[in-house]
C-alpha cells in the first residue's frame, strides 16, 4: 500500500494531494501539465519536502511532518525514472547501469545485470557513451539503471514525453515487459491516456495541485472527472476480460464481456491471455429492439442504468452482464428511443473500432512471485 | 633531452627557472583543494555572508599586488599575528623563503582559479547529482563519482592557468619575501634585478624570452587539456 497525503505551496500554486493504491501495482498519476504531478513523485522520492504531511510504503514512513520524519532521498530505496534519462556523461551505458547496482544492499539484490540487459534489449550498447545513444535508448537505460538499483517502487516521470511518436512505441512494450516480469511496483506520471490505459492498475486523476479521483482504471474510466481532460471524444469504458478462443481462420478472437462475447481483431493475442478493451462511448450504438441483417458481430444485452446529458450529446451507462459500458448518443436519438434508466436495450460493437483498444493486462499481482 | 637550450642559461637564469617552477606549482599543489571547496561553497551552498565571501576571494584581481604583498607580511611576518604562531610552534618561516613565495603566488592566483572551478561547476546539471541520490548515493559519493569527475575539465585549466600566471608573479613576492637569489629570485624578479644591472638588457631580454615561451607553453596546454577531458565527458562545444 502506498498512502500519499502532503501539501506543498509554491508561490501561488498550493498542492494538496491524498491518495492511497495497493502496492503491487502501477498507479498511474493522469493529469494535465502542470497540475502537480511531478512536484508530487519528487515528494515520493525525497527530492523536495511537503510542507506538510505523509508518506508512506507500506509499513516504512518516509514522511511525516508530525512526528519530523524525513527520510533522505538516498534511503528510500526509490528508483526514478527522469523525463530527460540524466544518464551520467562521464560513463558508459554498463557503469551507468551498475551505479545503483553497487549502491544497493548486498542482501537485497532481486534483479540482476543480465535480466535486465535482456529485457530491454541493451546489450549492444553497453560500451558507448550516452551521447551516443538515441532518445529511446538513453531511457531504456535510464529504467534499467533505476530497477538495478533494486528499489521498492520505481518513479517514471513521462519517460516517453521527450521522445516523438516512433521512439515512444519502441520504450512502451518494454513498460509493458517489465510490469510483467519484475514486479516491481511503480507511480508512472503522465499527461498522455493512451500510456495510462496500457500500463496503469490504479489511476489517480489530477488536476489543478488535486486529486479528483482515484481508484482501479475500470472504475475511473467510467469517473466523470477524466470527461473534463480528455474530453468527451476520448471517453470510454475500460473493461478487464481475458481471451475465450481464437478463431484462426477469420482473424478473430474472442474476448468475454459480462455474459456475452465480443469479437475483436486477434493480431498479437493468443488464447486464455487476460487483455483490457476499451470500448469508446462514440463506437457503441443502441438499439431498442433485437437487430437483424447487420454486418456487426458484437452485440451485447444491456440495461440502461443513467443517462446524462451535456451540451453536445447524452452519456448513456449501462450495465452488460454486470459490466458497465458508456455509449455517447444524440439528444435526439435519446428522445426518440425513449431511453431512461431500467430501459433494456442491445449494445452495438464493430469489431473493427476495437483495433488498437485491445492491450494486454497487468499480471494480477497475487498470481505471480518475483523470481530469485 | 636538448642540452644546448640549458646549457646556453646561466646558473642564475636556470636557478631563477627552477624556482619560479617549483614557486608555482607548490603554489597550485597549495590552493587546489581550498580553491574547489571554495568554488562549491559559492555555488552550492546557502549561507549568510556568502556575497562578502565571494567578494573577498576576487580581492587580488583588483587590489595593487604590492598591497596583497604588504597585507601578507603584516599577518606572516616573524612578528605577524599568524607568521609567529606559525614560527613558534611548526618553526616555520615563510618570509624571505621559497615557501613564501608560493603563499603569495598562491594567494595572487587563487581567483582564477575558483573562477575556473566554478565556472565548469555552474555547468553541471544539478539533475545528474539528484539522479545519483536516487540511485542510492549520499553527498560525498556523489561529490567524489559524480561532481568531481565533471569539474575535471574546469580544475584542470584552472591548475593550468593558475599555474602560469603563479610563473610570473611579482609584485606581492617581492613585497613580501623580497628579491633573494636561490631563495625567491623567480624569473621576474630576475628580470627585474638584471634590468637595475648595467649592461643586464641582454639577460632581460633572455629571460623575458623564456618567460613569454612558458606563458604561451603554459595556455595551449591547458586549452589542450580541457578540449580533450570535455570530449572524454561528451560536451560537443568540446
Amino acid at each position: 500500500m502506498l498512502e500519499v497525503d502532503v501539501h506543498k505551496q509554491r508561490g501561488t500554486f498550493k498542492l494538496d494531494l491524498a491518495f492511497k493504491a495497493p502496492q503491487a501495482s502501477v498507479i498511474a498519476l493522469f493529469g494535465p501539465s502542470g497540475c502537480g504531478k511531478s512536484t508530487t513523485i519528487n515528494m515520493i522520492a525525497g527530492l523536495l519536502a511537503p510542507d506538510s504531511g505523509r508518506v508512506q510504503m507500506d509499513d516504512r514512513v518516509l514522511f511525516d511532518s508530525r512526528a519530523g520524519i524525513c527520510v533522505p532521498a538516498e534511503r528510500r530505496r526509490i528508483g526514478y525514472v527522469f523525463q530527460d534519462a540524466r544518464l551520467f556523461p562521464h560513463l558508459t551505458v554498463v557503469q551507468n547501469l551498475r551505479y545503483g547496482l553497487q549502491r544497493a544492499p548486498r542482501d537485497d539484490r532481486r534483479i540482476d545485470l543480465t535480466t535486465i540487459i535482456d529485457l530491454l534489449g541493451i546489450g549492444p550498447l553497453l560500451q558507448r557513451r550516452p551521447q551516443q545513444l538515441s532518445g529511446g535508448e538513453k531511457q531504456r537505460v535510464a529504467i534499467g539503471r533505476a530497477l538495478l538499483s533494486q528499489p521498492h517502487l520505481l518513479l517514471l516521470d513521462e519517460p516517453l514525453a521527450a521522445l516523438d511518436l516512433a521512439r515512444r512505441d519502441e520504450v512502451l512494450p518494454y513498460l509493458e515487459r517489465l510490469r510483467s516480469f519484475l514486479h516491481v511496483p511503480m507511480v508512472y506520471v503522465s499527461h498522455q491516456f493512451e500510456e495510462v490505459l496500457r500500463l496503469a492498475t490504479h489511476v489517480v486523476v489530477m488536476d489543478h495541485g488535486q486529486s479528483l479521483a482515484s481508484g482501479d482504471l475500470c472504475t475511473i474510466s467510467l469517473h466523470p472527472s477524466l470527461r473534463a481532460l480528455i474530453g468527451a471524444e476520448a471517453i470510454g469504458a475500460v473493461v478487464e476480460s481475458r481471451v475465450d478462443s481464437i478463431d484462426q481462420q477469420n482473424g478473430l478472437a474472442r474476448v468475454s464481456i459480462g455474459h456475452a462475447e465480443v469479437q475483436v481483431d486477434s493480431t498479437g493475442l493468443v488464447s486464455g491471455q487476460p487483455v483490457r478493451l476499451q470500448l469508446l462511448a462514440r463506437d457503441l450504438i443502441l438499439a431498442v429492439e433485437p437487430p437483424r441483417g447487420l454486418s456487426v458481430r458484437n452485440v451485447l444485452g444491456a440495461v440502461v442504468t443513467r443517462v446524462k446529458a451535456d451540451q453536445h450529446a447524452v452519456l448513456v451507462e449501462l450495465d452488460a452482464g454486470g459490466v458497465t459500458l458508456l455509449s455517447r448518443v444524440t439528444l435526439s436519438a435519446v428522445q426518440q428511443l425513449r431511453l431512461q434508466a431500467g430501459s433494456n436495450v442491445w449494445v452495438l460493437v464493430k469489431a473493427m473500432t476495437l483495433r488498437g483498444h485491445v492491450f494486454p493486462s497487468p499480471p494480477l499481482p497475487d498470481l505471480q512471485q518475483p523470481s530469485d | 633531452m636538448d642540452t644546448s637550450v640549458w646549457l646556453s642559461l646561466s646558473s642564475v637564469e636556470l636557478q631563477a627557472l627552477q624556482l619560479s617552477l617549483s614557486v608555482a606549482l607548490r603554489s597550485v599543489l597549495f590552493s587546489l583543494p581550498v580553491a574547489i571547496a571554495m568554488a562549491w561553497s559559492l555555488t552550492r551552498a546557502r549561507f549568510a555572508g556568502r556575497m562578502v565571501l565571494d567578494a573577498f576571494v576576487h580581492l587580488p584581481l583588483v587590489l595593487p599586488p604590492v598591497v596583497t604583498g604588504y597585507l601578507l607580511l603584516l599577518l606572516f611576518g616573524t612578528r605577524g599575528p599568524l607568521g609567529g604562531w606559525l614560527a613558534n610552534t611548526f618553526d616555520v618561516r615563510l618570509v624571505f623563503t621559497t615557501a613564501g613565495a608560493a603563499l603569495a603566488t598562491a594567494v595572487m592566483s587563487f581567483p582564477l582559479m575558483v573562477r575556473s572551478i566554478r565556472i565548469a561547476l555552474e555547468g553541471i546539471d544539478h539533475g545528474l547529482e539528484e539522479a545519483a541520490r536516487t540511485l542510492g548515493a549520499g553527498a560525498l559519493d556523489r561529490f567524489m563519482t559524480i561532481t568531481l569527475p565533471l569539474m575535471t575539465p574546469g580544475i584542470l585549466a584552472g591548475a593550468i592557468t593558475s599555474f602560469s600566471a603563479g610563473l610570473g608573479e611579482f609584485g606581492a613576492v617581492i613585497t613580501f619575501v623580497g628579491n633573494v637569489p636561490g631563495e625567491t629570485q623567480t624569473l621576474p624578479l630576475a628580470l627585474y634585478a638584471a634590468l637595475q644591472m648595467p649592461n643586464g638588457d641582454a639577460i632581460a631580454l633572455r629571460l623575458a624570452t623564456l618567460s613569454f615561451a612558458l606563458g604561451l607553453t603554459g595556455l595551449l596546454v591547458s586549452e589542450f587539456f580541457a578540449r580533450a577531458v570535455g570530449r572524454q565527458l561528451g560536451r560537443h562545444d568540446a
